[in-house]
């Protein structure tokens, strides 16, 4: 008892002894950790802020409204209505006479040129599709909203600066006592800028959007799935449940995580050589590009599916071989169902992954400016990213914001499948 | 299942390779430098919008790599048209004749200067191309006198040109794959290096060694290599006043309030000096034509008659607003009957 009761308060000493030193490292320890996560989270803060800052404005664009004549003489001159006609007439004419309506007293050949360079190219196209739409607005008058040039654009926005010299600027004294004008009129405003979402590429900033390339990563994305999805599947499925174990095997499981970590350029060079270069595929189109994405993240879809099956208690596999059904019965009826949602989320990872993906396009022709929209697998096209790649290295300040602004929609629809595969894992998820 | 599907997307792969490769194109496809992108997008825009024929697709893929592509073979997998900040090289022409592609027009489009500008918030700097060379070159003629090469020992402008102000070099340019910095080498700084009697004689000599002294831009952190983005060296040089940077004449151009280019032996940036050559860092930007493709793709012959129309190239052409210094007019009326009668002035064997 005596000993007993010398040697208990001995041990107890030295736990209390050691008791502040321990509490003070994981106190230590949880703060460093509680740090890192607001460092991360502080960067993630400013990368989002600096983003959406400089892009939300792109999201709207100033409009001008003006009063456009649909001159018979000058749309249609010989009246016959003829398409045509129609298309090829001088819808630029109709908007300069609105404009010299508005300032009469432009009179110089020079300032009238300076006039007509607020408003929009685009505008006399919008003009076009009008009259083509409803060829019954010819010999009309109408109030009609089109856009301005972007260096106008700028410095409603704020974005170009006033008070300095005229040499140092790109819009005159004049340009600017036009535009307040207009303003006071109320003839020009911000609206949204839908432009930015149904149009494709352009070098005018204002006429600029990212349908073109939305596509583009729509097209080779399906491409990527159709390819990647059910050979992932059956890869993972086979070494999984099925493969013997043998240095053929170990060698090719070895080979499929190396893969998972090889610059994505390399499966571009890859795609250059191979489909370009031998195969004689065209240059620049999604087909290409998917063929090297689904190559990118077929990696990422095996390692994820494998993970998925293995996660799956072997007393299923048993249970079902136990009561007589075939290998293959026991993975079809009982372990892929149990699986599929981290499958299914391994394979939207790796298709979020594939929208981010920049490098790989590169080498295959996918830099490109293009205008026209993609309507198949094998026209032309860019994907999201290169499109804000592309915008970025543009002299025009305009498209700073929509580089801003595309980069905004590129995080969203990453968020979004993110976010899917997440609510699938939720869902579908079974713990054991 | 998995089996069929994948025997199904082998064939499919198989039967769309062979049909690909005899597929027609109908849309022009343009290949090259980086430089002459902006103005070659802008007019296969207007080109598109104002003609029936597709717009043309441009890929941005650097002069060399263009040339590379462009010579590449005859056919619609080959690209029928690339861009050069440069003229076209001896060992591209003979790649171009090794493959085939033996009758090329260039066509000369205008000029570009290199700006070495700052932020407004300082004074421009008046420089000269031996300052350029003194201050970015790796190694320069020894200080104390004597035809020997140093290390660059200049620490700041004032050490390089009494006249300069006192602050630390500090030059943010492009990277060694970019057109850009081969001119602003060969242009700025080859031009001041020849400068010493003593270098400019051993060109002669040794050719090697003397594009080695001239053309190598120090590596100890004066000189920062700022990526292909023009943007992002505008952006640093909005917050540090302090820094030059190196870009082109069209990025000073659209952003005119926010920075200055500095006068370059006198000389300031502007579209009127670089046309008339007196500005020292300008070269001229080509594109060039594949003849054999001429009538196979559809609208190649009117992409260029669009180029070369004065509503785009002229003195107060759609181009000359975006940053392209035009020819004088004597060179666009030559270049336009090139164009007309489709003269070859290349042969490639």
């Amino acid at each position: 008892m005596n000993k007993l009761a010398s040697s208990r308060p001995k041990t107890i000493d030295q736990v209390k002894a050691s008791l502040p030193k321990r509490h003070l490292s994981e106190k230590v320890f949880r703060s460093i950790g509680l740090i890192s996560i607001i460092i991360s989270l502080m960067f993630l803060f400013v990368l989002f802020y600096t983003i959406v800052s400089k892009g939300y404005t792109a999201f709207q664009q100033t409009f001008i409204q003006l009063e456009v004549n649909f001159d018979e003489r000058l749309l249609d001159p010989e009246g016959t209505r003829h398409r045509d006609a129609l298309s090829t007439a001088d819808y630029g004419g109709l908007i300069k006479a609105s404009l010299s309506k508005l300032f009469p007293e432009v009179t110089t050949r020079n300032e009238k040129r300076l006039l007509y360079s607020l408003v929009s190219t685009g505008a006399a196209y919008q003009l076009r599709e009008r009259v083509m739409d409803n060829p019954a607005l010819i010999g009309q008058t109408q109030q009609v909203w089109v856009p301005v040039d972007d260096e106008v654009d700028m410095l409603i926005k704020g974005h170009t600066l006033r008070d300095v010299p005229e040499a140092e600027r790109r819009l005159r004294d004049v340009q600017i006592a036009w535009l307040d004008q207009l303003e006071a009129k109320e003839k020009l405003a911000l609206k949204f800028n839908t432009a930015f979402f149904i149009n494709g590429d352009s070098r005018e900033p204002e006429l600029a959007g990212i349908w073109g390339a939305l596509m583009g990563s729509i097209y080779t994305l399906i491409v990527t799935l159709i390819l990647s999805f059910p050979i992932g599947f059956a890869t993972a499925v086979y070494l999984e449940e099925f493969a013997p174990k043998n240095k053929w095997i170990d060698l090719i499981e070895v080979n499929i995580n190396n893969l998972a970590a090889v610059p994505s350029i390399i499966f571009g060079l890859l795609g250059l050589a191979v489909f370009i270069n031998f195969m004689s595929f065209p240059r620049s189109a999604p087909l290409v590009g998917g063929l090297v994405l689904a190559f990118m993240t077929l990696p990422t879809i095996i390692i994820a599916s494998r993970g998925a099956l293995k996660s799956v208690p072997p007393s299923i596999r048993e249970a079902a071989l136990g009561v007589g059904a075939s290998t293959m019965q026991a993975v079809y009826f009982h372990v892929l169902p149990l699986a599929i949602p981290g499958m299914l989320t391994g394979v939207i990872i790796g298709m979020a992954r594939a929208l981010g993906e920049t490098a790989p396009l590169l080498m295959i022709g996918m830099v490109a400016f293009i205008v026209d929209i993609p309507s198949n697998i094998l026209d032309p096209a860019t994907a999201l990213p290169v499109q804000i790649f592309l915008w970025a290295d543009s002299p025009e300040r305009a498209f700073v914001e929509r580089t801003s602004a595309a980069i905004i929609v590129l995080l969203g629809f990453l968020f979004v499948m993110n976010a899917l595969a997440i609510i699938l894992r939720k869902k579908f998820e079974h713990r054991w | 299942m998995f089996r069929k599907l994948f025997i199904l997307a082998v064939f499919l792969m198989v039967s769309a390779s062979s049909g690909l490769a005899q597929a027609a194109r109908d849309y022009i496809s343009i290949v090259g430098s980086s430089t002459v992108y902006p103005f070659a997008t802008v007019v296969a825009e207007t080109f598109g919008k104002t003609t029936g024929f597709k717009t043309p697709k441009i890929e941005s893929t650097g002069t060399g790599g263009g040339f590379k592509l462009f010579c590449g073979g005859i056919g619609v997998a080959h690209p029928d048209i690339t861009n050069a900040s440069r003229a076209i090289k001896k060992s591209e022409i003979d790649l171009c004749g090794a493959n085939g592609v033996t009758e090329v027009i260039e066509v000369k489009i205008g000029y570009d200067g290199i700006a070495i500008a700052n932020s407004k918030k300082t004074a421009a700097l008046q420089l000269s191309r031996k300052d350029l060379f003194l201050a970015l070159a790796k190694n320069v003629p020894d200080p104390k006198g004597g035809e020997k090469l140093v290390s660059n020992p200049y620490k700041t402008w004032k050490q390089v040109n009494s006249k300069l102000p006192n602050v630390a070099i500090e030059v943010l340019g492009p990277p060694p794959t970019s057109g850009t910095r081969d001119a602003f080498v060969e242009l700025a700084m080859e031009g001041g290096c020849k400068k010493f009697d003593w270098i400019a004689a051993i060109e002669k000599k040794d050719e090697k060694q003397y594009k080695a002294i001239c053309q190598t831009i120090r590596e100890d952190g004066a000189y920062v290599d700022a990526g292909e983005n023009d943007n992002l060296i505008l952006q640093k040089l909005q917050a540090n006043p302090k820094a030059l940077g190196i870009f082109g004449f069209n990025f000073l151009d659209q952003n005119i309030d926010k920075v200055q280019g500095s006068t370059v032996d006198g000389i300031t940036p502007t579209f009127d000096t670089i046309a008339d050559h007196s500005y020292p860092v300008a070269r001229p930007l080509f594109f060039y034509v594949k003849k054999a493709h001429v009538g196979m793709i559809p609208g190649i012959k009117e992409y260029l008659h669009e180029f070369t129309s004065e509503k785009a190239w002229g003195d107060n052409g759609y181009l000359s607003d975006r940053g392209l210094v035009p020819l004088s007019t004597a060179e666009r009326a030559e270049v336009v009957q090139t164009v007309k009668q489709l003269r070859v002035n290349i042969i490639c064997n």
